[in-house]
């Protein structure tokens, strides 16, 4: 024990910024019961979100970090992450709602037993719709992940349009109504803990008087136990095998790293964190609607993970929570203030011409992002021969000239 | 368990089964064709003059991407979006400077058709220069995926230009051409709308054609696209020549917003999706090949009119997103250098 307060001291010492990380996280535990205050503060008081949002926040921002294992780490371009949210939100919808009305199948759950359909305690959906959509992620690679850097971004693009439209149509396969059509699926059940009611915890987090200040905790301990993950994956063999990939595909490969297993590995793992955050985020708003899942969204996630620093977990967290700010709340409070002002300008109806802006700006003069990575931002000051390990065209034919030529 | 999975992959990885089951789907999809053929002949001519009139304009907007990407190695996003901005300024053009309506006679329409491309060609052509001269120029020496999510981020921001110049409502010209058939052959339809499409599109891309094999820019375009290190010390400017590049694809892009104005509606968010469906077609026919771009296009758009006209188990409208996004994903599996094109990478 004191050996590993002697560790912490003298990280401490090498590194001061080692108590932001507790104080950030007692900051959010705490922010739900000093929300009142925050919101009354003069001047910046209108612009503190409500705990709802922050769920939202939350849940949007999880997607984020796990984009940035696939994004970041592995450095294959995602553009069909709202696939794996869908996935997620409709596993939740499926095992934890009365859409199947023709079984009915309770396990642990907290609604009442008189319902029909499967209700599954939402604790053991969440990690059902991990691996389900771990699976999707798996059944997407295999054939995919094979291709190059930008053909792999079309493909993805497709599946993200595909399983929406999927979503969309499948009120009847073969007169089986799979996923109730434009209607989606509504209500999912809420998460609680039917079994330590006695304990006072709720056993009904939707019926509880503090509904929304039990989602956001639940969903703060899930947020950090993505980064948590997140930072051990990196740090794992598996999470440098990632990063060789990243930086040089022939030499990790020629180094021993399975291309292939590697690759699959991080769409698997980056998959798993969006499923969680789209079952929970369902189970939130109680309802899975394929309105929701559009490539705009797909765009939005690749945003944070790029203004935050694609490969920096913390970067990411930070670039998730401020867009998912702005996108859920902010954006809407400026546009208010604005119109206050007297102009006719609405920020929110731009929203997503507003993250172009901050996709360009980034990319053109900060690519390494608002938190770099260190190791990232080398890799973008000293350019990298990105030729990949199946181009069989001139070495590095556009990276590799004489900038005096321009 | 990941032996059994390595052996299926290997199969799967077997040229012959590779061919096998790509050769299956495209046998399955013509006996579909042949049954719906002879269920109604009439039917199915005029369904697929539809999908000429489509397919010619998804050519149009797939040329823009292959010429790009040929010459670049980068999928071009905004190009969509600069094409939906191109037909709606071509309605203000059309229809509020030149005040055109239905009602007007059909030399005065064509009369307008000229005069509105002679506006939006040049616009566009700079539009799309200037895109590549701000937001991907400077990316020349990045990393691959830099400019790739730098041209998604000028996808938004040129959409939602459109979305702030014009609003969500749609535009359509389709009242100026005569409604109903230029001639008819038995019961079967030609319609004026194919006519005035094909009368647009097939100059442009004759005069494509010809700059891109006679000229001495052209020569230097095919050049770039195929080494550019070479092409530079062969005292090519290379950066002028990605200009014209561009320069060709936005115009190419204001002709096909405009015919798409005249047969569809248009607004702000239409190139997206058309886009994504250009982009299949290009892929379809061979990445960076010109020919095969409008093959492509053309066979994509017999697929979305057949799946959308044709009567006898077509999966509709609902689902012509998904088939075209299918196509996409088999032809990368199957045949990544698609069907005219060379051997690339992805055939590795």
């Amino acid at each position: 024990m004191s050996s590993y307060i002697d560790r912490v001291r003298s990280r401490a010492r090498d590194n001061p910024n080692v108590w932001l990380v507790p104080a950030v996280i007692a900051l959010g535990l705490l922010y739900p019961f000093i929300e009142d205050g925050m919101r009354n503060l003069p001047l910046i008081g209108d612009f503190m979100p409500t705990t709802g949002t922050l769920v939202v926040m939350i849940a949007f921002t999880m997607m984020a970090v796990g984009l940035n294992i696939v994004v970041g780490y592995c450095g294959l371009l995602d553009l069909g992450y709202v696939a794996f949210y869908a996935v997620g939100a409709y596993t939740a919808g499926w095992l934890a709602s009365q859409h199947f009305e023709q079984i009915k199948f309770h396990l642990g759950s907290s609604v009442s037993n008189e319902q029909v359909g499967i209700h599954v305690t939402m604790w053991l959906v969440l990690i059902v719709a991990g691996l389900l959509t771990m699976l999707a992620g798996i059944v997407i690679g295999l054939p995919t992940l094979r291709l190059r850097g930008d053909y792999l971004a079309i493909v993805t693009l497709g599946f993200g349009e595909i399983i929406p439209q999927v979503v969309r149509n499948g009120d009847s396969f073969g007169g089986f109504n799979l996923t109730n059509g434009t209607f989606g699926i509504a209500p999912i059940d809420p998460v609680g803990f039917p079994l330590l009611s006695a304990v006072g915890l709720p056993d009904n987090f939707q019926a509880s008087d503090n509904r929304e200040r039990w989602y956001y905790i639940v969903a703060f301990l899930l947020l950090l136990l993505t980064v948590f993950c997140s930072v051990r994956l990196r740090d794992s063999r598996l999470g440098r095998a990632w990063i060789a990939i990243r930086e040089d595909e022939t030499a990790a490969a020629a180094m021993g790293v399975p291309l292939m297993r590697t690759k699959t590995w991080a769409y698997a793992l980056g998959a798993l964190f969006g499923g969680i955050a789209g079952a929970y985020y369902a189970s939130f708003k109680s309802g899975a609607f394929p309105a929701d899942f559009y490539f705009n969204i797909s765009v939005f996630l690749l945003c944070m993970v790029i203004l935050g620093g694609m490969g920096s977990i913390w970067g990411v967290t930070v670039g998730g929570m401020i867009l998912a700010y702005l996108n859920f709340d902010g954006l809407s409070t400026i546009g208010s203030k604005i119109q206050d002002a007297g102009l006719n300008f609405d920020p929110t109806k731009y929203q997503f011409g507003i993250y172009g802006i901050i996709i360009v700006l980034m990319m053109l003069f900060r690519p390494a992002g608002l938190i770099p990575e260190r190791r990232h931002k080398i890799e973008f000051e000293e350019g990298v021969h990105d030729t990949p390990f199946y181009d069989v065209q001139t070495e590095g034919a556009l990276t590799d000239r004489d900038p005096s030529d321009d | 368990m990941r032996e059994t999975g390595n052996n299926i992959l290997r199969t799967l990885r077997n040229p012959k089964v590779v061919n096998g089951i790509g050769l299956g789907f495209v046998a399955v999809i013509g006996l579909w064709l042949v049954v719906n053929f002879v269920k109604g002949p009439e039917e199915f001519v005029n369904v697929a003059l539809d999908g000429l009139t489509r397919g010619s304009i998804y050519g149009v907007v797939a040329l823009g991407y292959t010429l790009v990407y040929g010459i670049l190695q980068l999928i071009n996003f905004a190009h969509g979006d600069v094409f939906s901005l191109s037909g709606l300024v071509a309605s203000t053009m059309l229809l509020s400077v030149l005040g055109l309506t239905g009602d007007s006679s059909n030399l005065v329409v064509v009369g307008g058709i000229i005069v509105t491309l002679a506006v939006t060609i040049p616009l566009f052509a700079i539009v799309n220069a200037t895109i590549e001269r701000i937001a991907y120029r400077p990316l020349r020496h990045a990393p691959r995926l830099t400019p790739l999510i730098t041209a998604v981020g000028m996808s938004f921001i040129v959409s939602n230009i459109s979305l702030a110049l014009y609003g969500v409502d749609y535009e359509s010209g389709s009242d100026l051409i005569p409604q109903g058939a230029a001639f008819t052959i038995g019961d079967i339809r030609v319609t004026w709308k194919l006519v005035f499409a094909l009368a647009i599109i097939v100059p442009a891309l004759i005069a494509l054609r010809s700059f891109v094999n006679y000229t001495r820019q052209g020569k230097a375009m095919r050049a770039v696209s195929q080494d550019t290190e070479a092409s530079a010390m062969m005292g090519i400017n290379v950066n002028r020549t990605i200009s014209v590049t561009f320069v060709i694809a936005g115009a190419l892009a204001a002709v096909a917003g405009l015919v798409f104005l005249l047969e569809y509606n248009i607004r702000y968010d239409t190139g997206f999706e058309l886009g994504l469906i250009a982009f299949t077609a290009a892929v379809l026919g061979g990445i960076g090949n010109l020919a095969g771009a409008v093959l492509g296009a053309l066979l994509i758009g017999f697929v979305q009119s057949f799946n959308e006209g044709l009567t006898w188990h077509a999966p509709g409208g609902d689902w012509t997103r998904t088939i075209v996004f299918a196509i996409l994903i088999a032809v990368l599996v199957f045949r990544p250098q698609g069907l005219l094109g060379e051997q690339t990478p992805e055939g590795a």
